[in-house]
């Protein structure tokens, strides 16, 4: 299971990574490597197994909070580690050219 | 009694937390001892990313004044602690060990946190450790290395290096740390002290930088079996701000721990003993095996199956949720923003220079698995593998109370052995990783030292679902017989206590 530049790319680009040539060279060395390694999941008899979707032990049922009113950070709280901040928002670069 | 510095961090947390009881020691003393020895000797280690000396002092001084009202919180109060760094602090840098987070401090305390301070307990500073928990070695902190006490040459493993190294060194008498693939049991060996990761649910993870959030487990590391016990009664149980904190009753740690290994069955995988194990490894787990049996416990054989897909289950699982829960990363609430025109750019260029080699590799890993296409193939399956592996355990825990073998087929591999390539460090995770998977409560303790290196090694059990209980109580039987490894040098080359003639030392000093 080889990676191809171009898939690395792809998938960079996806995860909103731009990474430099040597990181996409190094990247599909190891990351086909690692694929390759997990191939050995393709020898195991899967049919009619569940897969296993939450990690709660013994089955149990999540304990969900009631849908009420609690305390929360406050908007300058929320906003002291913000990068930029404009008023009680965000900033972000311009979206729309 | 008011002893040295080093009489005072050579203590239990219990016994620190009892001399504070009989006003025969002052929080104060043991903060500024614990203060000095982490001045003194964290050059040399580096288990420390940041040091709390000021709000700890104040913390003292309270603790006091309680001890002297006769109103202390519990046995903790006022015994100094860290915590690994990616638990939030509030208006306390908290990194996560990664440049992305440099510099944040978070507006609240993480669950785990509030409960050590509610206790009484003294957080004397954050710990280094692998950049968001992804590694097995410290070695992918990216801001300083951090060395294992006993032989500075050697990694304290990961990714809670710095939470077993601090204890190791007696920077401190106890920490937290945290478990997705092994990340406390594998530096809890390699350091020579106790770890334990509890069951999935048994503590709650809010507040703590999230990696992959169906395995990411809290827990203590502390140089005895009490002290570890004693750490979880207090952070345990359920916090109604993680919806997978379960809601049982938490036991009393404590109350089982002296009942001895008799009668218990214990279960030896021979899976954990194929391939690759280090003989000097195998040999010193093998010796506490036989120990139990000399205590009245009874050996039963029993198989894991499916141990050997694991690895391969879990480096699809956790680079997938990792992939999801990293893409908080973007510049625009909190943390690293590099500027660029667009908001892609910013997204893109923030990411690339705010994340190291190996959190984005398992992001890029993580976003393949996922991607259209591959989803059924890599992680569907994987997920099915894991109910299989759960099933192995199921199966097992009929015959026996707990699983015992190696953490880790090696000790303590030397610094920069394993950095050039990530498949090889992620095997050494063989035997850690299938208890996350399963969801299952592990620890290890130390079980003597390795032959020919003197490094320590770690003996793993695992427990059936909230039974943390049983498995203290085992590892403190053990630990009663075996004792724990004597202070380390903190130099380079481990001093060979065993058969082995040593190799000519190269170290400064003599050994």
């Amino acid at each position: 299971m080889a990676l191809s530049l171009e898939q690395v790319r792809r998938i960079a680009d996806l995860a909103r990574l731009r990474l430099s040539a040597d990181e996409e060279r190094t990247f599909a060395v190891q990351l086909s490597a690692i694929l390759e390694h997990v191939r050995q999941l393709e020898e195991l008899d899967v049919t009619g197994v569940p897969p296993m979707t939450h990690a709660l032990a013994g089955g149990e049922a999540p304990e969900l909070r009631v849908d009420a009113d609690r305390p929360c950070l406050s908007p300058a709280e929320a906003l002291a580690a913000a990068p930029a901040r404009e008023g009680t928002c965000f900033k972000v670069p311009r979206i729309i050219e | 009694m008011s002893g040295s510095d080093s009489e005072l961090t050579g203590l239990s947390l219990r016994e620190a937390g009892a001399g504070i009881a009989a006003r025969a020691l002052s929080s104060r003393d043991l903060v500024e001892a614990a203060l000095a020895r982490i001045a003194a000797t964290d050059g040399r280690v580096g288990a420390f990313l940041e040091v709390t000396a000021e709000r700890a002092r104040a913390q003292a001084a309270q603790a006091d004044q309680r001890a002297a009202r006769g109103e202390r919180r519990s046995e903790l109060d006022g015994v100094p602690v860290a915590v690994k760094d990616l638990f939030a602090t509030k208006g306390v840098p908290t990194t996560a060990g990664s440049r992305i987070l440099e510099g944040w401090k978070p507006p609240y305390d993480a669950t785990v946190v509030e409960r050590l301070e509610d206790a009484g307990a003294v957080v004397v500073g954050k710990l280094n450790m692998d950049e968001f928990a992804m590694g097995s070695s410290n070695e992918n902190s990216a801001y300083k290395p951090c060395a294992n006490p006993y032989d500075l040459s050697r990694t304290p493993g990961g990714s809670s290096g710095g939470s077993a190294a601090a204890v190791a060194a007696r920077q401190v008498h106890g920490s937290l740390g945290t478990d997705t693939g092994g990340s406390i049991r594998l530096p809890a060996s390699f350091c020579g002290v106790v770890g334990l990761k509890p069951t999935y649910g048994r503590v709650s993870r809010y507040g703590v930088v999230a990696f992959a959030s169906s395995l990411d487990q809290v827990g203590p590391l502390a140089r005895t079996v009490e002290d570890v016990a004693l750490l979880l009664g207090k952070i345990a149980g359920h916090d109604p701000r993680d919806m997978t904190s379960s809601a049982r009753p938490v036991d009393d740690y404590l109350a089982a721990l002296e009942e001895g290994a008799r009668g218990l069955r214990v279960g030896v995988p021979r899976e954990w003993f194929q391939g690759g194990v280090d003989a000097g490894v195998e040999r010193s787990v093998r010796a506490a095996l036989a120990v139990y049996e000399r205590l009245g416990a009874k050996l039963v054989e029993i198989s894991l199956p499916h141990t050997k897909y694991g690895i391969a289950a879990y480096y699809l699982i956790a680079p997938a949720e990792a992939s999801s829960n990293l893409a908080r990363y973007d510049g625009v609430r909190f943390g690293l923003r590099a500027e660029a025109k667009g908001l892609r750019e910013m997204y893109a260029e923030t990411r690339e220079r705010g994340f190291g080699a190996e959190p984005k590799r398992r992001i890029m890993l993580g976003t393949y698995a996922l991607s259209a296409g591959y989803y059924d193939a890599y992680y569907l399956r994987a997920q099915k593998v894991r109910t299989l592996v759960r099933r192995d355990f199921d199966e097992a825990f009929r015959v026996c109370d707990v699983i015992a073998g190696p953490v880790s087929p090696t000790v303590a591999f030397p610094l920069g052995a394993r950095t050039q390539d990530p498949l090889q460090m992620y095997l050494g995770d063989v035997f850690t990783i299938t208890c996350n998977l399963a969801a299952l409560p592990g620890l290890s303790v130390p079980c003597g030292l390795h032959g020919e290196s003197g490094m320590p090694v770690g003996l793993q059990l695992v427990g059936r679902p909230f039974d943390e209980a049983t498995l203290l109580r085992a590892a403190r039987a053990l630990e009663r017989e075996v004792g724990a490894p004597s202070p380390p040098s903190l130099r380079e080359g481990a001093e060979v206590r065993g058969q082995a003639p040593s190799p000519p030392s190269l170290r400064e000093g003599a050994a």
